[in-house]
């Protein structure tokens, strides 16, 4: 009875609080479309020719043209071929058509890819005892081309591009070697369909997803962000509740309470259990976006795991994890502006030290031996097992049983400081 | 019957201090406050009255001596001793984001009655108190003296046989004052024992038979109300407040 009147009060007093309903509900909603919007266009960024490139030939060969289509074919541009001008007005061009890159192809170029393919073939005779003597040529050919970049292209896809152009160059180059050689060889030009044999037929590669073995989801920006950005939604509740319980331990109903024939414990249950079902409809709420609204605005749709239940214990589990940090924050600090300010600072502490901005291979050493101590990584870890890797109950055990502990951890920090405050 | 005889409130050998002080803040304090009795607690700002209420209500804990509510000693968070009075702070200690029969069912229901119970008592002081017509509003749209109508209604929801209220009547208008007075005294009337404070000395005297009056944390007078007037050769409280505690300005 005592229990349940609480509840109804906290949920009534939850319900009439507009502002901290839109913190708790709608700013999540948008933060989870923002991102993964952002993060898709990123995953389409180099499949999509979504990035534009300037190309300026100023050779007129054979091979520049050869490579000029070449460039082309890779798929990762938008190829738009600029008259000739000055390298001086590149720049100016690359403002003008919004470019992050302009390819320059100089003058001389064919005749120079030339010359390095005889000099490469020439030594390559040599090294096999034959005469290659009348193949070399001048040794350390400046660079080839020239690529611009604009300064905003991130460092990771500008040394993708680079890596994609030197590979086109280099089969050029590889193919002019090889008819070189064949023509020293055997006084003949290489038949077409040996240089093609010979040069097309690329070792293939595999790109294989670890998961379960009955995995099949394909990892995309929603697979990867509407988990991490539900959990961020559910420690969002941080703000809302660690507000709720110093608002109350500051006004007047916190003396009457205590004099009341009723343990405070109650009230601290209450706030758990509303709460809680707080950051379950959250998580309801993100998960329904990912799957309903997703498709019509562009987005992957979101894939829910297999085991539903253990997809619904780990929810349960980071909720009741947010619950009582927030309480904890929210008995510890002595004013709200001391609440509001350590809930959400330390928030995004924990979600950047968790993996939610930048995943958790990639930090330094030193973070990594202080991830541990964010519920973020746990709770992240966890619901990658099951939206990644198909993972079921097993999988996710260690991070529900560790969630747990953290979770008691700051129960017993909540007693002891209720304890010492004369708070119960 | 023994229990009957017994004063509803009983300090003996009362001492406290705060946190970091050196000395006792409030020291060899001694007082009984009879059953039915309509007491009032009177002393300049910071004398200790609102800390005296908050060791006989259990909120602070003694240092020396100890307080005892109907024969058990005062406890904090004692659930036994709890359900023994009924408190109103200074302070609106109610929710402003829910309405008053809201928050009468939420401490009614702290104060371990029934919502029978709740629902029955609720409407009797919502018409007693003249709020009737506004139980279903937040109070955060009330004014002051609705505030304070809606915060005694919350402090005697369970009935008790003892009501500690600590100004109950500050900042309100005359008509929410009178309305306030006039259903403590027929709460005292129906054997409710009072222990009250105020600066609102005329007030008092319409409501309070014994008194006492505190200053630096010792009580410098205690008696029946009109001994005391004539004793000093008062003629109201008011003098017999500056008789006693003089006319500097307390900090």
């Amino acid at each position: 009875m005592k229990l349940w009147a609480t509840i109804r009060k906290d949920i009534r007093i939850l319900l009439r609080d507009r502002l901290g309903l839109s913190l708790m509900f709608g700013m999540p909603v948008i933060l989870v479309i923002v991102v993964t919007s952002i993060q898709n266009s990123t995953f389409q960024l180099l499949t999509k020719k979504n990035v534009t490139m300037l190309l300026y030939n100023h050779d007129t060969g054979a091979l520049s043209a050869q490579f000029a289509q070449a460039v082309r074919n890779i798929g990762m541009f938008r190829v738009l071929t600029v008259p000739e001008k000055d390298s001086k007005s590149v720049v100016s061009a690359m403002r003008v058509n919004d470019a992050m890159l302009a390819l320059e192809i100089p003058v001389g170029f064919s005749r120079q890819l030339a010359v390095r393919a005889k000099h490469t073939a020439g030594k390559a005779l040599n090294s096999f005892g034959l005469d290659g003597d009348t193949l070399t040529g001048p040794a350390g050919v400046p660079d080839l081309v020239n690529l611009y970049c604009s300064p905003s292209f991130q460092e990771s896809v500008r040394l993708s591009v680079l890596g994609s152009l030197s590979g086109t160059l280099q089969a050029m180059e590889s193919r002019l070697v090889l008819r070189n050689v064949y023509v020293a060889i055997n006084e003949k030009p290489l038949p077409d369909s040996v240089e093609n044999e010979m040069l097309n037929a690329q070792p293939g590669i595999k790109a294989i997803t670890t998961g379960n073995g009955n995995a099949t989801v394909i990892p995309n920006a929603t697979q990867h962000n509407v988990p991490a950005w539900t959990i961020f939604a559910m420690f969002f509740i941080v703000i809302s509740l660690s507000g709720s319980v110093i608002r109350e331990k500051m006004s007047g109903s916190f003396i009457r309470l205590k004099t009341l024939p009723t343990n405070y414990y109650v009230a601290l249950l209450s706030k758990q259990i509303t709460y809680l079902a707080v950051t379950t409809l959250q998580a309801v709420v993100i998960f329904a976006i990912g799957i309903f609204l997703f498709p019509y605005i562009n987005l992957p749709v979101l894939r829910l795991p297999s085991h539903m239940w253990s997809l619904l214990l780990v929810v349960l589990v980071c909720g009741w994890c947010a619950v009582n940090y927030a309480i904890c924050i929210g008995v510890v600090a002595r004013t709200p502006e001391q609440a509001n300010g350590f809930a959400a600072i330390s928030i995004v502490i924990l979600a950047a030290l968790g993996g939610l901005m930048v995943p958790s291979f990639a930090m330094p050493a030193s973070l990594k031996t202080m991830m541990a101590i964010s519920p973020f990584h746990w709770c992240l870890e966890a619901f990658y097992r099951l939206f990644l890797e198909g993972g079921g109950i097993a999988d996710v055990m260690h991070n529900v049983l560790l969630l747990l502990f953290i979770s008691a951890c700051l129960q017993i920090t909540t007693h002891i400081i209720l304890k010492r405050k004369n708070l119960i | 019957m023994a229990v009957t005889n017994l004063p509803a409130v009983r300090i003996h050998n009362l001492g406290f201090k705060y946190s970091g002080q050196e000395h006792l803040f409030l020291s060899d304090l001694n007082l009984e406050i009879a059953v039915g009795e309509r007491f009032g607690l009177f002393g300049p700002n910071g004398a200790g009255k609102t800390t005296l209420m908050s060791l006989m209500t259990g909120l602070l804990r003694c240092d020396e001596g100890g307080v005892e509510l109907m024969g058990r000693r005062v406890r904090a968070s004692d659930k036994k001793v709890n359900r023994l009075f009924g408190f109103v702070p200074q302070e609106y200690a109610l929710y402003t984001e829910l309405t008053p029969v809201e928050n009468l069912q939420f401490f009614g229901a702290w104060a371990g009655m029934s919502p029978r119970q709740i629902r029955k008592r609720s409407a009797e002081l919502l018409g007693i108190l003249g709020l009737r017509e506004v139980s279903n509003k937040a109070v955060k749209h009330f004014s002051g003296g609705m505030k304070r109508r809606v915060n005694l209604a919350i402090g005697v929801i369970h009935d008790p046989g003892i009501l500690f209220l600590d100004e109950p009547t500050v900042g309100v208008d005359v008509q929410s004052r009178l309305g306030i007075v006039e259903y403590l005294q027929s709460l005292c009337n129906n054997g409710t024992t009072l222990i009250y404070t105020s600066h609102q000395l005329s007030e008092a005297e319409l409501l309070c038979e014994r008194i006492a009056f505190i200053d630096e944390g010792k009580i410098v007078a205690c008696g029946e109300m009109k001994a005391l007037l004539a004793t000093r050769g008062q003629h109201d409280l008011e003098g017999l407040f500056l008789s006693l505690t003089g006319k500097e300005f307390r900090n």
